[in-house]
């Protein structure tokens, strides 16, 4: 629908008034909504643009794209606090740091269409830089291990994983 | 809580000058405060609204201890760590009133606390949105100076504390809109001669078109209260905070220039209309025997534009600030310590305001 003012944009505002009991309803662009001095402060305020409604939208739609019933229904689960990625995607909100591992692949687009971006470039913890270090180390391993089982060379998996343990201890703070 | 905190608590909610609102500060006669927030998470424990009691308890006390630990010298001030069920829901709803918590932080429900320094210039929210949410306040435009003392105590939390943190996207938040560096920077402005010009709208829309955010004077929903905006960022990913910092302080700065230059041509063309109003603001407020909050914040900013302009000798911008707090309604009661009627609150809210004015010789 176009504005009725102009009809130049679409109408976006649309606003009832209630004239000696007959109802009359307008639909205007913002710009002649703005200069009909109909709207309050408060309205004219509804941001245009806020990432708050940019999430809803795009949860929205993937909320539509899970399927209603069977299995994939809630989408995968967080291990930590059991949230599903249904569960996510109504309320907005994460259980815990974990979902953002386990429901990467799905919020890295919506950190895209929020943000602009999926990359951080601000501050990190002066502890960061060795954990995640730990942590690539730790994948490393795992690759190495699951290379090592699936070549049946035994002995070699038995070291790495003895190796596993040692990192992951120390990635929870208390050193084997 | 100590009993001596408990003092120090109950000197901090009845007392209306905040020293983040005293109108010092860069451009402190169109700025009133700037804000900077950091939310923060432990690593694998669930976000608050998953958290039991029990556990939103513990992580309260290990939060409360890393600020023991932290101290007075970590924070730049001594403070008092509260159990916000442990207190009564009017204590919580005057400290949103003042700023210092947000009104989903003010439940009472159990887990939900506040580190709070006694001059009230850093709040650490815990168990809001996020497991901490470290707030510092300075007045007038001084985002920098903000950031550097919440960088500060962050960096102290972070030694006492397993923060969520991913090497990619950065500090890990219960909503995804805050997640890289969980800063929200916050400035309020007070814009009357705009508002006289009916320009405010055409301002503020631009200023949300480059991807700001703006509030009123106490959240959504009351914007336009007292002609008193909150601008704000809304990206937390993807831009360092400094850039985060600088982009907001540059926007803020036009619309002071843009605020100023109607002020001054109000001021030039318009001198009796300008003085008449503030006046009748002044006449009102230091003589009305009954005044609700609403009609008090559009006296204030009435007041306020005068004192901005130098008409009146006798009173400063932090003592016209003050007035904002002494409006209103739970911190009425709290002043006097008792459950009051709309229309008693009314009364003693324009006693409060008398009094203070007569202190000051006006």
């Amino acid at each position: 629908m176009m504005c009725e003012e102009c009809g130049k944009a679409p109408a976006t505002v649309h606003i009832e008034r209630i004239i000696n009991g007959r109802k009359m309803t307008m639909h205007l662009c913002r710009d002649c909504a703005q200069r009909s001095g109909l709207m309050t402060l408060g309205m004219l305020f509804q941001p245009s643009f806020s990432i708050n409604s940019l999430m809803s939208a795009f949860l929205g739609s993937q909320l539509e794209a899970l399927p209603a019933t069977g299995p994939g229904a809630e989408g995968p689960r967080c291990p930590v606090c059991g949230m599903s990625y249904r569960d996510f995607a109504r309320v907005g909100r994460l259980g815990c740091s974990r979902c953002y591992q386990v429901f990467e692949d799905r919020l890295e687009p919506l950190l895209r269409r929020i943000h602009g971006s999926d990359t951080h470039v601000g501050k990190a913890p002066a502890g960061a830089g060795e954990k995640a270090r730990m942590r690539r180390q730790l994948e490393d391993l795992r690759k190495q291990l699951s290379r090592a089982v699936s070549d049946e060379a035994y002995e070699e998996a038995a070291k790495i994983r003895d190796r596993i343990k040692e990192v992951e201890a120390k990635l929870r703070g208390n050193p084997a | 809580m100590t009993s001596k905190d408990a003092e120090v608590l109950n000197g901090i909610l009845t007392r209306s000058a905040s020293p983040w609102m005293d109108g010092s500060g860069e451009l402190g006669s169109v700025v009133i405060s700037s804000r900077v927030r950091l939310a923060r998470n432990l690593e694998d424990v669930p976000f608050p609204h998953l958290l039991s009691e029990n556990d939103a308890s513990a992580v309260m006390e290990k939060v409360f201890e890393a600020a023991r630990n932290i101290g007075e010298k970590g924070f730049g001030g001594p403070v008092i760590s509260i159990s916000l069920d442990k207190i009564p829901p009017l204590d919580c709803q005057v400290l949103v009133e003042k700023h210092l918590i947000s009104p989903q932080h003010a439940q009472g429900k159990a887990g939900q606390g506040l580190v709070l320094r006694h001059d009230e210039a850093a709040a650490i929210m815990v168990n809001e949105e996020d497991h901490l949410r470290i707030q510092v306040l300075r007045s007038g435009l001084e985002l920098e100076e903000a950031w550097v003392l919440a960088s500060g105590i962050d960096d102290l939390f972070e030694q006492n504390l397993d923060y969520a943190y991913d090497e990619r996207i950065g500090y890990l938040t219960c909503c995804p809109t805050n997640v890289g560096t969980g800063i929200r920077a916050s400035v309020m402005v007070h814009l009357p001669a705009l508002a006289v010009a009916n320009e405010t709208s055409r301002v503020l829309t631009a200023v949300n078109k480059i991807g700001l955010v703006v509030r009123g004077l106490y959240g959504e929903g009351t914007e336009g209260q007292g002609n008193v905006f909150q601008i704000s960022n809304q990206i937390t990913l993807g831009q360092t905070e400094k850039e985060i910092i600088e982009n907001l302080s540059l926007v803020v700065r036009q619309v002071v220039t843009e605020e100023v230059k109607v002020r001054e041509m109000l001021y030039r063309n318009h001198r009796v209309e300008v003085e008449d109003r503030v006046f009748r603001a002044l006449g009102i407020l230091s003589n009305a025997r009954k005044i609700t909050s609403d009609e008090a914040i559009r006296l204030w900013s009435d007041l306020r534009l005068g004192v901005e302009l130098s008409m009146i000798p006798r009173l400063e911008i932090k003592d016209v600030n003050e007035i904002l707090v002494l409006s209103r309604p739970n911190f009425v009661q709290k002043f006097f310590g008792t459950a009051l009627t709309a229309q008693e609150r009314d009364i003693r809210r324009a006693e409060l305001i008398r009094k203070h004015l007569a202190s000051r010789g006006v």
